[in-house]
């Protein structure tokens, strides 16, 4: 759960896509299953998705959940075991090679030559997307440019640290103007500044029209980057929407409570609270509980008084809005963030 | 066609981007073959003449048999290539591209042909100095054949490297494999030496045939029957090769 300053700081989603825009991505039924020695497994379990034209589409969901395997039968990588699914207006089981001429993809790797210097691999993607030499050396310049990577992009890949090595990335995803960009994870593992480099990219490119889906693991980036996100959990899509509509889910606010667990702490907290009308729900945590309750700032310093009257020892108080992450506690009754392990 | 031609040369413009900034890998491969020239062939000197050994000279029939053994060996491990750039995501990126997927066979074949042929020409020097003397037409024509059997095992390697994904594994199946295929073709000693049991099984490896062609051709024989039986061999193998390596490049993935 954040706390109420750093809500502040998602930014505000501009142009989001409109209702009437044309679906650029359209999944039905989408099922992806694996063999392995243990038997089958089943990645994705009947994905139903819909990205129109000019959204950010978030894909969320903790590390196994099956965004990167959706992804992949969306960039035409792996065929669908499966379901239906067309990316701008073309079936992929039929045609994915017209689907390639009008998408971009960067991978969670990547993908450059580390043996090769960002402008030859720039080069390379622009020839096989059908340019010219002359309109590829160009348009490489033109990135390079845009990116900021004048410094670099005449050196070998390999030497690159991570954030350069993100933008170049990036810089290829977006070589042959794609109209829909696929970014799989594209700030895991990134410091601070390159995150926010990487945001301000995704969103001048969304600004000049171009339709991104991304998958993410982090709650912030989809707050804050997506117009429209899906969570994703065990292969299966748990809800769908704004960022916005999707919190007001869980109406009002959240007061977690730090208790002390071995006792019945709890217990008695729950009993205490379920009685009172400003009361929506209480859901147990690893450290002690949350109370869903409405109008969190008036109803605090009740919520104190009618504990304290009991003598029931509070480790710590904290009152926030609803995150995405109690948008996915509340669908999967697990935290995203335990989900991901540390991260 | 057109575009299969323009994707081959820029994938292989790309592979050869990385080779010539690794250039030691031409030399690492030729340490062996240079070590069974200086330290293995004088000992067939003294063989010459002895019942079953075919006649023309230790170097003229050890040096075609080496060469051999540098296009199933050397290009037995051209997969490693593609296992760096698989685990470097390339792959992936090239096949979300509409780039030919043959071609991106082609285009790595290409460079490690273009290495193997001047290990062959640096090896054919190293001979020429010790005293192999071939017939001119012969070698050029057995060139060829080398090409053959060269791609034949890059494009096999290639598929292995696709299927077992990393560098131990590849290793360890291309020894596996390569060991016993180079002692039953006769490349080390002529197979005219061995027991019939040992002639008949090595009737089913196809790199016998490369290995007599290949002394027939140095020898300027080229109306030995060997001849035409290697170049359809191992013609025929090096086309299903690239076909079975372009479809696992198909469904590449780490």
């Amino acid at each position: 759960m954040d706390t109420l300053s750093q809500l502040h700081t998602s930014a505000e989603a501009t142009n989001s896509g409109s209702p009437h825009a044309p679906a650029l991505i359209k999944t039905k039924g989408l099922v992806r299953t694996f063999k392995s020695r243990k038997g089958t497994v089943e990645a994705v379990r009947g994905v139903d998705l819909e990205v129109r034209e000019g959204e950010i589409f978030g894909f969320l969901g903790p590390n196994g959940a099956g965004k990167t395997t959706t992804m992949r039968i969306l960039t035409t990588l792996m065929p669908a075991s499966g379901g239906t699914a067309t990316v701008c207006g073309l079936d992929l089981r039929r045609d994915p090679g017209k689907v390639r001429r009008q998408i971009g993809y960067v991978s969670q790797v990547g993908g450059a030559e580390p043996i090769e210097t960002g402008r030859e691999n720039l080069h390379l993607q622009g020839r096989v997307y059908g340019m010219s030499a002359k309109e590829a050396r160009q348009r490489a310049k033109e990135l390079v440019t845009r990116l900021d990577m004048d410094d670099f992009a005449d050196r070998l890949v390999k030497t690159y640290s991570g954030g350069q090595k993100r933008r170049l990335d990036v810089a290829l995803g977006i070589m042959h103007r794609p109209r829909l960009l696929f970014l799989d994870e594209p700030t895991t593992g990134l410091d601070p500044q390159s995150r926010a480099r990487i945001w301000d990219e995704v969103r001048a490119l969304h600004e000049q029209g171009m339709t991104i889906f991304l998958t993410t693991h982090y709650m912030d980036e989809a707050d804050g980057l997506c117009n429209r996100l899906a969570i994703i959990d065990h292969g299966q899509i748990v809800s769908q929407g704004s960022p916005e509509a999707l919190k007001q889910e869980i109406a009002g606010d959240i007061v977690s409570l730090g208790l002390d667990t071995q006792s019945n702490a709890v217990e008695q907290v729950t009993d205490l609270m379920r009685e009172r009308p400003f009361v929506r729900e209480i859901q147990p945590t690893s450290d002690g509980v949350q109370v869903y309750v409405s109008q969190g700032e008036t109803v605090l310093p009740e919520v104190l008084r009618a504990l304290d009257a009991q003598h029931i020892a509070i480790r710590s108080v904290m009152l926030a809005r609803p995150t995405l992450d109690d948008v996915f506690l509340r669908r999967t009754g697990r935290s995203l963030r335990e989900s991901n392990g540390n991260s | 066609m057109s575009k299969l031609l323009r994707d081959s040369w820029l994938m292989f413009k790309s592979q050869f981007n990385v080779s010539r900034r690794t250039p030691v890998w031409v030399f690492i491969g030729m340490f062996q073959p240079i070590c069974y020239m200086l330290l293995f062939a004088p000992l067939l000197k003294n063989l010459v003449g002895v019942p079953g050994f075919p006649s023309g000279g230790a170097y003229n029939i050890f040096t075609p048999g080496l060469m051999v053994m540098m296009a199933i060996f050397g290009a037995g491990f051209a997969g490693f290539g593609i296992i760096s750039r698989l685990r470097s995501g390339f792959i992936e990126r090239m096949r979300v591209t509409p780039v030919s997927r043959i071609a991106m066979i082609l285009g790595s074949l290409g460079v490690d042909m273009l290495l193997f042929m001047i290990q062959i020409a640096l090896l054919l020097v190293v001979g020429l100095l010790l005293g192999f003397r071939p017939d001119v037409g012969g070698m050029a024509v057995l060139a060829l054949l080398l090409l053959l059997t060269g791609m034949t095992m890059s494009c096999f390697s290639y598929a292995l490297a696709l299927l077992v994904k990393d560098e131990g594994s590849l290793a360890a199946s291309v020894n596996l494999l390569v060991l016993p295929l180079m002692l039953l073709s006769g490349i080390m000693l002529p197979l005219s030496l061995a027991p019939d049991i040992l002639k008949n099984v090595a009737k089913v490896n196809p790199f016998t045939y490369a290995v007599d062609a290949s002394r027939a051709m140095v020898a300027g024989n080229f109306g030995d029957s060997s001849v035409v039986k290697a170049f359809i061999i191992v013609g025929v193998l090096a086309i299903l090769t690239i076909f079975w390596a372009t479809r696992s490049m198909r469904q590449a993935a780490m």
